[in-house]
């Protein structure tokens, strides 16, 4: 299992701002060519794991190494060999697209510049719109410039943090098509997203909340670390049923799903007796189903105490 | 149409004031910037310069001589340094060193009993006019009756007269373009320089392209310097054509050497670029970054000797002044403008621009390290 090597390799990793701990003690294995996907909610410290990861930020505590180079001494060289996408759109609105990718190129200190930037533009079919300010570009154009210029000095390593925010679902899909080719041909991408259905296109996952790492496999082994059991309800006047759902002895978490409700619990014959009785005299149905990716983190996230509250 | 609602526009006041108050800097130069400034300039200011230092060229000691000089020490305006010769007299005039140098020719004395009417000459550094207006007023109305009647063993006729010679230097009439042209220089560089540096730096971070830029191998050197270059040719392209303006439309002088001025102008321009970029690693927002300018520019233009004659301010509000490298800057271009000053008269004024540029290098790097984290 061993036999493909680690890119990232961190353990103990702790990061504070002021007297808020906002990463504490970061364990994290990627394996090269995987596309590892991160969770969690807003502020979880995602971001800031991600920065620590590529030479932005330095931890406080903890050791480790990325793509073999030391996280804590050797975060220059970090820097040359991955791509880093931030958040929000950061190249420069008052250049170009041509101008934005050259900038970068030059900043990576690339030897055949003018090539890269032509192939960057060809591969994104971006060609068209090379003299286009970046500022006038839609949300889905943006992100495709973002990875272009992140993609343009050929890292081994692609850190993309919530890359698809405000994004439309066709542009997400091309995306996607585009990260599993890259994973094909050797890179390495962490992703953090909040969407379900790309965490369900990760290889592995990991889900941090309040700064601490609370599960981590591939989706179906984080589902089954969760122990839950889960039954769907469907039928009529569901509406504000929910509410009554959670008070069931039993019920440990009600989520909707389109039209029907995930009613879970990790004590199966306890839930199902409730729920049994609940459900008698109405015309609603129920049905023992697998547990989701979402129950499973939303009860991650049910489970972990907000420590930067207050 | 809709109607006024008093409470809607009561929301809107309190979220004014909320904000307001969560801005502290802002918060901070509102309540500041009128106390501090107020204090500072109300009793930093006089625009009727006094105790200028003045030299004496004594030809002729006499006793008249010293009751005039007692005379001018008298009147408040001027402060006698010493007596010195015709040779170290322009060597201090050119230096600035004093403002004034009074001779007494040779015969004072013995013209004075006899009747005739002696020539007293009285050297002003006119380059800023204003500074010495007062105090050549003053003179002409310094009487006859210092001469105390009461002499022993000297008779004066009834009606001494003495003739006052006054040579206006560098600036024979007194045209105030003299002085605010080069003077300009100055502080167009201060402005432009110490603000577009600050808007660079901040402009990354709120945009969020900062983090970008941080994420390649760049290093804070190369993103600084990178940054400072093209300022340093736009301070020189101002510079040129102040001076083209100065020379064909204001027909200020040109004594000494371009490429000496060029060299100061530089270094000034190193110096305000050094302050904005420390400003701009410090202020979190474009908004502050403007605000630390003003907060700067304005003691920059008020105690430097551009806007008031320098010697007319209190001792402590000079010292505040020589921190800024705009007084001296003004010293060097006036005194390589008007006054032809070479490389050795202008160490005196160099020196503090480079402490400034040390010290303020110091605190932005500081700063810039800490900001990156």
């Amino acid at each position: 299992m061993n036999s493909v090597p680690l890119v990232i390799d961190v353990t103990g990793i702790n990061k504070r701002f002021g007297d808020k701990h906002v990463v504490r003690n970061l364990d994290l294995q990627v394996k090269q060519g995987e596309i590892f996907g991160f969770l969690g909610p807003n502020g979880s410290g995602k971001t800031t794991s991600i920065r620590m990861l590529c030479g932005l930020l330095t931890p406080d505590s903890g050791q480790g190494t990325c793509l073999g180079l030391d996280v804590l001494k050797e975060s220059a060289a970090i820097k040359r060999q991955v791509g880093y996408m931030t958040q929000k759109f950061s190249l420069w609105d008052d250049l170009s697209i041509a101008e934005n990718l050259d900038f970068v190129a030059r900043m990576f200190g690339m030897k055949e510049r003018r090539a890269a930037v032509e192939l960057a533009l060809e591969e994104l079919d971006l060609a068209g719109r090379r003299h286009q300010l970046a500022g006038t570009l839609s949300g889905g154009w943006k992100q495709r410039l973002a990875l272009a210029s992140c993609l343009l000095h050929r890292p081994k390593l692609l850190l993309l943090d919530e890359p698809t925010a405000g994004v439309d679902p066709k542009a997400r899909r091309d995306f996607w098509e585009q990260i599993h080719q890259l994973s094909a041909a050797g890179i390495t991408v962490l992703v953090s997203t909040h969407y379900m259905d790309e965490a369900e296109r990760c290889h592995r996952l990991a889900y941090i909340a309040y700064g601490t790492l609370l599960a981590s496999g591939t989706a179906a082994e984080v589902v089954a670390s969760q122990k839950l059991h889960t039954w769907q309800i469907s039928g009529d006047g569901l509406h504000g049923l929910a509410e009554r759902l959670r008070q069931l002895p039993g019920a440990e978490l009600v989520a909707s799903f389109g039209a029907t409700l995930h009613v879970s619990g990790r004590e199966r014959a306890r839930l199902q007796a409730s729920l049994e009785a609940f459900l008698q005299n109405t015309s609603l149905t129920m049905a023992s189903v697998s547990p989701s990716l979402e129950d499973a983190f939303i009860h991650l996230m049910q489970g972990s105490q907000d420590t930067f509250g207050s | 149409m809709n109607r006024f609602s008093f409470s809607r526009w009561l929301g809107i006041l309190i979220k004014e004031f909320i904000q307001l108050k969560r801005d502290r800097l802002t918060f901070g130069m509102i309540v500041g910037i009128p106390i501090i400034q107020l204090m500072l300039f109300g009793f930093a200011i006089n625009s009727d310069p006094k105790h200028l230092p003045t030299a004496v060229v004594m030809a002729d000691p006499g006793p008249f001589a010293r009751a005039y000089v007692a005379a001018m020490e008298n009147s408040d305006y001027f402060k006698i340094i010493g007596s010195v010769d015709e040779r170290e007299a322009d060597r201090l005039l050119d230096r600035s060193a004093v403002q004034f140098v009074v001779t007494f020719p040779v015969g004072f004395h013995r013209d004075l009993v006899r009747g005739k009417t002696p020539t007293l000459l009285v050297e002003a550094d006119a380059s800023d006019p204003v500074a010495v207006g007062g105090a050549i007023s003053v003179l002409n109305h310094l009487g006859m009756e210092v001469f105390a009647p009461d002499l022993p063993g000297i008779k004066l006729p009834t009606a001494p007269s003495l003739e006052l010679r006054v040579h206006r230097r560098y600036n024979p009439e007194s045209l105030s373009a003299y002085n605010v042209v080069p003077g300009l220089l100055g502080v167009i560089l201060t402005m432009t320089m110490v603000l577009m540096t600050g808007l660079a730096m901040t402009r990354e971070r709120e945009r969020g392209t900062f983090e970008n830029l941080l994420a390649t191998p760049a290093t804070p050197v190369e993103v600084m310097t990178g940054k400072i270059v093209p300022y340093i040719l736009i301070g020189l392209i101002q510079v040129t054509l102040i001076l083209l303006a100065a020379r064909w439309v204001f027909d200020v002088p040109m004594h000494g050497s371009l490429i000496l001025l060029y060299g100061m102008v530089l270094l000034f321009i190193c110096a305000n670029l050094t302050l904005g970029i420390t400003f701009s690693s410090i202020a979190r927002n474009q908004l502050q970054a403007m605000q630390m300018t003003f907060f700067f520019f304005l003691p920059s233009i008020l105690l430097s000797g551009f806007m008031f004659p320098f010697r007319g301010m209190p001792e402590w509000a000079q010292a505040v002044g020589n921190v800024l490298p705009l007084t001296h800057f003004l010293m060097l271009v006036r005194g390589i403008l008007l006054k032809g000053n070479g490389p050795a008269l202008l160490w005196g004024h160099t020196w503090p621009i480079l402490l400034f540029i040390a010290a303020v290098l110091a605190l932005g790097l500081k700063t810039f390290r800490r900001t990156l984290d």
